[in-house]
């Protein structure tokens, strides 16, 4: 099975049936991808399937193959960060950073979407994406950011 | 604060490769080492210069994201005047012989502060010595900025990169000075994570990200009954699935540890595992517990609490006489229930077991705890046993446990190959160590002044302890239980803390801030409810009640007593910084409270609507004292986050116990607060008082449920009194 990701094609050998998420980390050996749930609760493990957010351990991994799969390793755009990558570090969102990964895909995904995201915008698209350490705050601040930052020309 | 002995505890010699390493001998220096008798250990911490300016701390603590890497780092590059942006900090192993290597109870910088800042003072000197002998001057004319040895006179620098490989052949210099805090270059000032670029490129490396040559995965079907056994396994189905290698029984390991007893599916990559072990057919014993519910520790502990407690863990003149007397007894009920860590990573290890040693890569917040009990559980020395810490997604108290690391070096061993033991939610969330429940009754009686004239205050819950030990500590099991209770701060002139042991199978825990998450919200609801009653505003009557010392401290930290200066310090800051007793927005209310937790003081205010029964959080203001804050940015974000996690509790997180084990599975039945409920607003606020610091990782928790109950009583006259509050969200 060939599965396209982050630009590069990696020939796997997987069931039809493993969720794309252990085919990322197990097999082509990308573990920034986390896993939390294994039932789309708590959004650790979004990627961008053709840029849309899915979570990735509740998705066969046949379902992604001959798709383009973006990693958080894939974010940045030729070693310049996407603009929520940068609005992340400059407000120091992380804490553990565990989850952090699916924050940023899935908020790179709100910002591709609404580019001047609301309040209410934001915690729609980020609810499915849980916190322990509690950084949601600045989660929310780190998105308007980002949004700025793309409105002012970056990525 | 006694003085460090820099000859004793600092070793200074050339590194590999040039430059030069420091050793410091951590476990021969800390307050809490010293005084507890730790024997000299080998150095446990390293600070090397190497010859490109790059300056790398080994972290002796772990890091769950409360910036540990970040604000210990500081502490030595503060003092060593190093280029911040040249600092690394490295990951630590374990080996017996450093000593108390535990992250836990707020501490880590309060056991650092001083041997991490002397080292990096004293390195310092050494560095300015080498130089000022290079250019034949006096050291006195020498200054350090940003890495560099400057000579002022004679216009010249050298970088400490360059110096590095001389300096290591000075003599240690005694009797260092540390800086003040007004010469604080690089601490006090905000500072970004250390981690933030690896964390936000995916690129950390968590417990679960470990990967050793060799490695299998494992998924372990543990009993889901506490204390239940395995009877009897059928493991062909599982060995049919592709990918499966081996079946293996993992008996249980019994008290302080608590491995689980269950059957373990190890396969060539972890989906695989999780399968093979679907395939299972396992015949349980369900043991002694099988009958117990949290109804049934509801109805014994409410029972309890009806009666003189098994244990008096406190008294002060003569409460039960003065209610007695009392015309009109003012009584509350707090009930809360058992919660979960639940760490975003679950629970995992890699253990490598060969020859007769095993090497392990744990998440671990206590690698001396794990290093014992796994050379325990496989019959080892401890020097064959070698742990090594990962990054951690998350700790909170759970990752104390040594559980999960004695389970993965146990599968190691019986299969003969290095093997990542990989949780599932359902797993950590059902094979947790939880924060007991608890039933709280308190009486109390105001005097003519509406001043509290007694106060009585019955605590019942499944003991911590219970799940580590097999007789009490010294002083029963009540003192652990009752911490926010017993020693609640305010003067009451008849009170009392009594405390009974309910049974329970249920493994419980370490969960951030601990005993003080359910002991403050009784206390800190209670005394609302007094000021309600006595018609007094709920600021100004803790601040007259908070004026000494009411019960016997514990002689644990001499150095760090509790101070009512402290506790008024931040109550009044954080109802200044709110506008306490300033016109709201129609609708709006404000709920205070405040309390001391972990050496440290936190005050927090609740602006909250309830409009359709439906609660909104607007603003939470919280101020916070532990004395001089190294890394404000970080500090700010474990004040934030404990207040997520309090809010996370107080609104949504119960564990429900049904037949012995926990009827919650996943993050659906286990629900979290998530950002859509979070408040607009959190801002924080720090009393730095003058002294030596404590932590910010604990405190900011146990004043939220009461805050915030408080604040919906204000909202709607309706007192909450059971966790998680019944109250919906808008």
């Amino acid at each position: 099975m060939k599965l396209l990701v982050n630009g590069t094609a990696h020939e796997i050998d997987a069931p039809a049936d493993m969720p794309l998420l252990w085919a990322i980390r197990d097999l082509v050996g990308l573990t920034g991808t986390k896993f939390g749930c294994g039932i789309s609760m708590c959004g650790a493990c979004t990627v961008h399937l053709d840029g849309a957010p899915v979570r990735s351990c509740s998705l066969p991994v046949s379902v992604a193959q001959g798709k383009s799969i973006t990693t958080i390793e894939g974010l940045a755009n030729g070693g310049v960060d996407h603009a929520v990558q940068q609005a992340w570090q400059q407000l120091n969102v992380p804490q553990c950073g565990y989850c952090q990964a699916g924050q940023l895909m899935s908020a790179a995904a709100l910002l591709a979407k609404h580019p001047h995201p609301t309040d209410a915008d934001i915690d729609t698209a980020m609810a499915g994406n849980l916190c322990r350490c509690g950084t949601y705050v600045r989660i929310r601040q780190a998105v308007k950011l980002a949004a700025e930052m793309v409105a002012g020309g970056a990525k | 604060m006694s003085a460090v002995n820099r000859r004793d505890f600092l070793k200074v010699t050339a590194a590999v490769g040039g430059g030069l390493l420091v050793t410091i001998n951590l476990a021969a220096c800390r307050d809490r080492g010293a005084a507890g008798g730790a024997k000299a250990a080998d150095p446990s911490v390293f600070v090397r210069i190497n010859p490109d300016n790059t300056i790398v701390v080994t972290i002796p603590k772990s890091e769950m994201g409360q910036g540990v890497r970040t604000s210990l780092a500081m502490l030595v590059a503060e003092e060593l005047d190093a280029d911040w942006n040249q600092v690394r900090a490295e990951l630590a192993y374990y080996d017996p012989k450093f000593g108390d290597m535990g992250t836990g109870g707020s501490s880590s910088v309060r056991q650092n502060w001083m041997p991490l800042r002397t080292a990096g003072a004293t390195l310092r000197a050494m560095l300015v010595a080498t130089a000022a002998r290079e250019w034949g001057v006096d050291p006195a004319e020498c200054t350090t900025d940003n890495s560099f040895v400057h000579h002022a006179k004679g216009d010249r620098k050298l970088h400490y990169g360059g110096l590095a490989a001389k300096a290591a052949s000075q003599p240690i210099p005694a009797g260092v000075k540390l800086k003040a805090k007004s010469e604080w270059k690089l601490m006090g000032k905000d500072r970004i994570g250390i981690d933030v670029g690896p964390i936000t490129h995916g690129t950390a490396q968590y417990g679960l990200d470990v990967k050793v040559p060799g490695m299998l995965y494992a998924s372990i079907e543990r009993t889901l009954v506490f204390g239940g056994t395995v009877t009897s396994f059928d493991k062909a189905a599982a060995l049919a699935v592709p990918g499966v290698k081996d079946v293996v029984e993992i008996k249980g390991v019994g008290i302080g540890v608590t491995v689980h007893p269950g059957v373990a599916v190890v396969a060539t990559n972890t989906w695989a595992a999780m399968q093979g072990r679907k395939a299972l057919t396992i015949q349980w014993d369900a043991g002694p517990h099988a009958a117990e519910s949290s109804e049934s520790y509801l109805a014994t502990m409410r029972a309890a609490v009806e009666k003189k407690g098994d244990e008096t863990v406190n008294t002060k003149g003569d409460p039960d006489g003065v209610l007695a007397k009392s015309a009109k007894v003012i009584s509350g009920v707090f009930e809360t229930p058992f919660l979960s860590h639940a760490t975003m990573e679950p629970m995992n290890c890699t253990a490598s077991f060969k020859d007769g040693q095993v090497e392990l890569w744990s998440p671990t917040q206590y690698p001396d705890m794990a290093t014992a009990e796994v050379a325990k559980a496989l019959g080892l020395k401890p020097e064959k046993v070698r742990v090594n810490l990962t990054m951690m997604g998350g700790g909170f108290g759970r990752r104390i446990n040594p559980d999960f690391s004695v389970e993965a070096a146990l599968v190691s061993k019986a299969i003969g190959q290095p093997v990542k033991v990989v949780w599932t939610r359902e797993d950590d969330l059902r094979h947790d160590f939880y924060r007991p429940c608890s039933v709280h009754r308190i009486d109390a009686s105001l005097g003519a002044d509406g001043m509290p004239e007694a106060w009585r205050h019955r605590v019942s819950t499944p003991s911590i302890d219970v799940s580590y030990q097999e007789k009490p500590p010294e002083g029963g099991w009540g003192p652990n239980e009752t911490d926010g209770s017993a020693n609640m701060s305010y003067r009451i002139p008849n009170r009392s803390c009594e405390y009974t042991l309910q049974a329970s199978g249920v493994p419980r825990g370490w969960w951030r801030a601990v005993s003080t998450t359910h002991g403050m919200f009784a206390v800190e609801s209670m005394i609302d409810d007094l000021a309600a009653a006595a018609g007094k505003d709920p600021v100004e009557y803790r601040l007259a009640m908070i004026d000494g010392v009411w019960w016997k401290q514990p002689p644990d930290f001499p150095e760090y007593p509790f101070r009512a200066d402290r506790l008024k310090g931040v109550l009044q800051l954080a109802a200044d910084k709110a506008g306490w007793g300033k016109p709201l927005p129609k609708g709006h209310a404000m709920g205070i409270s405040c309390g001391y937790d972990h050496l440290s003081y936190a005050a927090e205010v609740f602006e909250v609507s309830v409009v359709n029964d439906r609660l909104r959080i607007h603003r939470v203001v919280v101020a916070a004292d532990a004395g001089p804050v190294v890394n404000p940015n970080g500090a700010r974000a474990m004040l934030e986050g404990g207040i997520i996690m309090g809010l996370s509790a107080a609104l949504k997180e119960r564990v429900t116990i049904k037949g012995g084990g926990v009827a919650q599975k996943n993050f659906d039945s286990y629900s979290l607060l998530r950002i859509n409920a979070a408040p607009v607003v959190i801002e924080s606020h720090f009393v730095e008082t003058d002294t030596a610091p404590t932590g910010f990782g604990e405190p900011a928790v146990p004043p939220v449920a009461a805050g915030l109950a408080n604040a919906i009583f204000r909202a709607t006259g309706k007192r909450l009194r059971t966790l998680p509050l019944d109250i919906k969200l808008a």
